[in-house]
């Protein structure tokens, strides 16, 4: 079963003094999540990231279309009970404790008392907020905030969790303590959906991501078919400073660095690379296939469908 | 000296010298601004606006206003005023507020009616007063009294004075003595056991300090007019058994067999003057009495209320 | 479903009491007991009128203020911080989370309220140096100011559900002051024509009838208060409140949480 299926929604919203502007904010978005994945939903700010989040959460309406989620209609509120929301940049009631929050969300997800109460110190303990637990809101920082906010997420053990920027003002230690929790919630059986402008961190976790821009879709698939599929080059790295021609031929891309050279060539040409620098006798240190990296395939993708705007637009 | 400290010291000599100075520019404010709170009171004079402001809370506007009422009276009679224009206003607003504040009507009934210095001088407006509340408070016998109280006392109307005291008498629990009133206004509506009667029980029953005064001086007065009837009597009646007139007021007593050394309830005695006349020594001590007063006495138009019975 | 709205009302009556709401007893103590001891000495013979008029009308103005400062931002406050989107992520549905807190806040004025009944009738013992029969009477106006309460908070929760924090204020304000003069808006109506009558009588029947509500004034002289007009302010009121409540639950389920 797909843990989420995103059948065609889509937000438009009317803007202006008497609100007669149409503004797309999310153009139809088809998109499927399977079970046990961690999936990234990628795309810069304003992208329709949020929109689409609020909209599975039921907090946004849509214009059109449906989802569904572990198999039900998103609006049915059973829904709720097996999935976790951790907003961006969330705000608490902050004349709460972070146990009395707990406790209080533990309660609104149907949690009975005793489980609750077990749950409740798990969790604090797994985020690493136990020793805070009876301080107000008010005074958490932000990296702390964050935490608590994971902390409900995940308090009624839901199937599903959706983060929206869960790295969003953490320091580095933060981040790596959320990238290890969301590796956990896999390894638990978890299906997790996040958001994200931040594509390193995408890149470590995510099996699958979805990249958005300006509310539409531009690319849905694995990290490593998405990274490998674009044109595979290799790095020949060799001894001496020598640039053979033959090397040049090939049209490599050679830089000299202190006594070593580094080449940039096409997968196909890897061979004749190879027998370029047998020919000279020089000393081959290291060939290594060059994955493009994520960012690549994200500018490469927003450039692409910019001109494409363009191009559209111009043709109005 | 740290900054700081010097920003506290200058910070709290402001403070102590504004507030010295606020207090004392009060002061001045006061002295300069006419009369204040009471024309301010009756700027919204119509009852029926000062009603809808006060959304809803009628009932503490009315002891509001009856608070500004007492107020009011007490300072023009202590600086001697002689009039009260805005009496007869402040007492409407109050009963259109809260037509059951009961205390109004009968400080309307003891100082609307009477003329200056000792009250409003109207009479009508008072009687309009009395039978608005009359109208609102059907079940209360003690407005008959304050409408009775102001045809005797002022209007001199005995016939109708009897004829309310014994519709009074009428309601329900209504004190027993108002039928005995309505009985001896009817008949002896000049005497002085009726006013004494009268303006005791206003002594009586009144609570509020101006009323129970003005009752008292009344009742003082009374004894001395008849204190003065008394006497007077006694001269005619010596003049007609000796043919003369007595020489002095201990010849009086003796010959008519009446205490000797009588004097007025301030123990002033009282005078006899060699025409006959019976004086009271200290008029202007008895503002209401019709007798024994000096020939040409006029009144000096102060009310001069007693601080003690 | 029942359990999630008295969690959800408890956790608003927490955040009244945290938020020091409780502490305006403090401010009415000293009102009355200030008033209790000076009325003795400015103006006899109308003490319990004072202590009893001025004591109600206290508890009236300061509860009404408290419903509508907390009520606007019940809805919109949590709105505008995001606390709202982790509750409603859970199986909450959006018209319970508006009566929870309709309840909550409604708890907060009980209790206010009871408080300072029990201040009011010290004062009056204080005044009067003992209670009489006709003082239960009190405990009616009391009444009546709790179901005035109830309308209010349902106001400003409605307001609350789509306007802004100081518009809502604005609004639920004007419907106290308008609704104080309930009888004469409904006179007004009768004396206008046609266009002018239909929206003045409109109005005149939307616009809560605190009038009715109001027997403060009865009740300082010892009156008593027919059982009918109880049974129909009790029953007004709760129509009020659902009608105030439906339109706030109607508003909010089909808004979007930007």
């Amino acid at each position: 079963m797909a843990a989420i299926e995103i059948l065609g929604l889509e937000k438009t919203y009317m803007v202006g003094f008497w609100r007669k502007r149409p503004k797309r904010a999310l153009q139809p978005l088809h998109l499927t999540v399977e079970e046990g994945e961690i999936f990234g939903f990628l795309g810069p700010n304003g992208a329709g990231k949020t929109t689409t989040l609020k909209m599975l959460m039921g907090l946004v309406f849509p214009t059109a279309g449906s989802a569904r989620i572990l198999g039900r209609e998103w609006t049915d509120p059973e829904v709720k009970a097996q999935i976790g929301f951790l907003p961006e940049q969330p705000y608490f009631y902050d004349y709460l404790t972070a146990h009395e929050l707990l406790d209080y969300y533990g309660q609104l997800s149907g949690m009975p008392s005793k489980d609750r109460k077990r749950r409740v110190e798990e969790v604090l303990s797994r985020v690493g907020l136990t020793d805070v637990k009876g301080v107000q809101l008010r005074k958490f920082s932000k990296g702390m905030l964050q935490r608590a906010g994971i902390a409900q997420a995940i308090l009624h053990n839901p199937k599903l969790v959706f983060f929206d920027e869960p790295m969003s003002g953490l320091d580095p230690l933060g981040r790596r303590e959320v990238r290890d929790l969301m590796e956990q919630l896999k390894q638990e059986g978890k299906t997790v959906f996040f958001s994200t402008h931040i594509l390193s961190d995408a890149e470590a976790l995510c099996d699958r991501v979805a990249i958005i821009h300006k509310g539409e879709l531009r690319g849905v698939g694995a990290v490593e078919d998405l990274t490998s599929s674009v044109q595979g080059k290799v790095e020949v790295i060799w001894q001496g400073v020598q640039i053979p021609p033959s090397m040049k031929a090939l049209g490599a891309d050679c830089h000299v660095t202190g006594d070593t050279v580094r080449a940039v060539v096409a997968e196909n040409q890897q061979d004749a690379a190879i027998d370029a620098l047998r020919r000279e006798r020089i000393r081959l240190i290291a060939i290594t296939p060059l994955r493009t990296s994520l960012e690549a395939y994200f500018v490469e993708k927003l450039q692409h469908s910019q001109t494409a705007a363009t191009t559209v637009g111009s043709s109005k | 000296m740290k900054a700081s400290d010097r920003t506290t010291i200058v910070a709290s000599a402001a403070l102590l010298f504004s507030i010295t100075t606020c207090v004392l520019l009060l002061r001045h404010i006061d002295r300069v601004r006419p009369q204040g709170t009471m024309e301010d009171a009756l700027y919204i004079n119509s009852p029926t606006i000062v009603k809808r402001a006060s959304l809803g809370f009628n009932g503490l506007m009315a002891c509001i206003y009856w608070t500004r009422t007492v107020q009011y009276f007490g300072h023009h009679h202590f600086t001697h005023e002689r009039t009260y224009n805005e009496l007869a206003p402040l007492l409407e607003i109050t009963t259109a507020l809260d037509p059951q504040l009961l205390p109004a009507y009968q400080f309307g009934a003891s100082f609307l009616a009477p003329a200056p210095p000792f009250g409003a001088g109207q009479p009508a407006r008072a009687i309009e007063l009395m039978q608005y509340g009359i109208q609102h408070n059907p079940d209360n016998w003690q407005l008959y009294y304050n409408l009775g109280f102001v045809y005797y006392t002022e209007l001199k109307d005995y016939k109708k004075a009897s004829e309310i005291f014994a519709r009074g008498s009428q309601v329900p629990n209504a004190h027993p003595f108002m039928k005995v009133m309505a009985a001896q206004m009817a008949e002896h509506a000049g005497d002085f056991t009726t006013a004494r009667m009268l303006w005791t029980t206003t002594y009586q029953t009144a609570r509020e300090g101006n009323i129970r005064q003005n009752a008292l001086e009344h009742l003082r007065d009374i004894q001395v007019d008849e204190d003065v009837s008394a006497l007077q009597g006694a001269v005619t009646r010596f003049g007609e058994r000796t043919g003369r007139l007595p020489t002095s007021m201990l010849e009086l007593t003796t010959a008519e067999h009446l205490p000797n050394g009588p004097a007025d309830p301030d123990g002033d005695p009282y005078r006899l003057t060699p025409e006959g006349r019976v004086l009271v020594e200290k008029p202007d001590n008895f503002p209401f009495i019709t007798k024994g007063l000096p020939p040409g006495y006029k009144r000096s138009g102060l009310p001069k209320f007693h601080v003690k019975g | 479903m029942n359990a999630r709205i008295v969690h959800i009302a408890s956790n608003t009556f927490r955040e009244a009491v945290r938020d020091r709401v409780l502490y305006n007893l403090i401010a009415f103590a000293l009102l009355l007991s200030g008033a209790a001891i000076l009325v003795g000495q400015i103006s006899i013979d109308i003490e319990r009128l004072v202590v009893v008029n001025l004591g109600l009308a206290a508890v009236s103005l300061f509860g009404v203020v408290i419903a509508i400062f907390i009520g606007i931002g019940l809805v919109s406050k949590e709105i505008e911080k995001r606390t709202l989107y982790t509750v409603l992520s859970r199986p909450v549905r959006r018209w319970e989370f508006i009566v929870g807190k309709f309840f909550g806040l409604a708890g907060t004025l009980v209790v206010n309220t009871f408080f300072m009944a029990i201040g009011v009738f010290g004062a009056l013992l204080y005044v009067d140096h003992k209670f009489a029969r006709p003082d239960a009477t009190i405990l009616v106006a009391l009444y009546f100011i709790v179901l005035e309460f109830l309308i209010i908070c349902s106001l400003a929760l409605l307001f609350s559900s789509f306007s802004s924090p100081l518009l809502s204020a604005v609004f639920a304000f004007s419907l106290f002051v308008i609704g104080s003069f309930a009888d004469d808006l409904r006179g007004f109506a009768g004396l206008t024509h046609g266009v002018t009558r239909w929206f003045t009588t409109g109005s005149a029947y939307l616009v809560p009838n605190f009038s009715a509500l109001n027997v403060i004034n009865a009740v300082a002289h010892q009156q008593h208060v027919a059982g009918q007009l109880i049974l129909q302010n009790t029953l007004y009121a709760v129509f009020y409140t659902v009608m105030a409540l439906s339109g706030a639950v109607l508003i909010f389920e089909r808004r979007n949480l930007k």
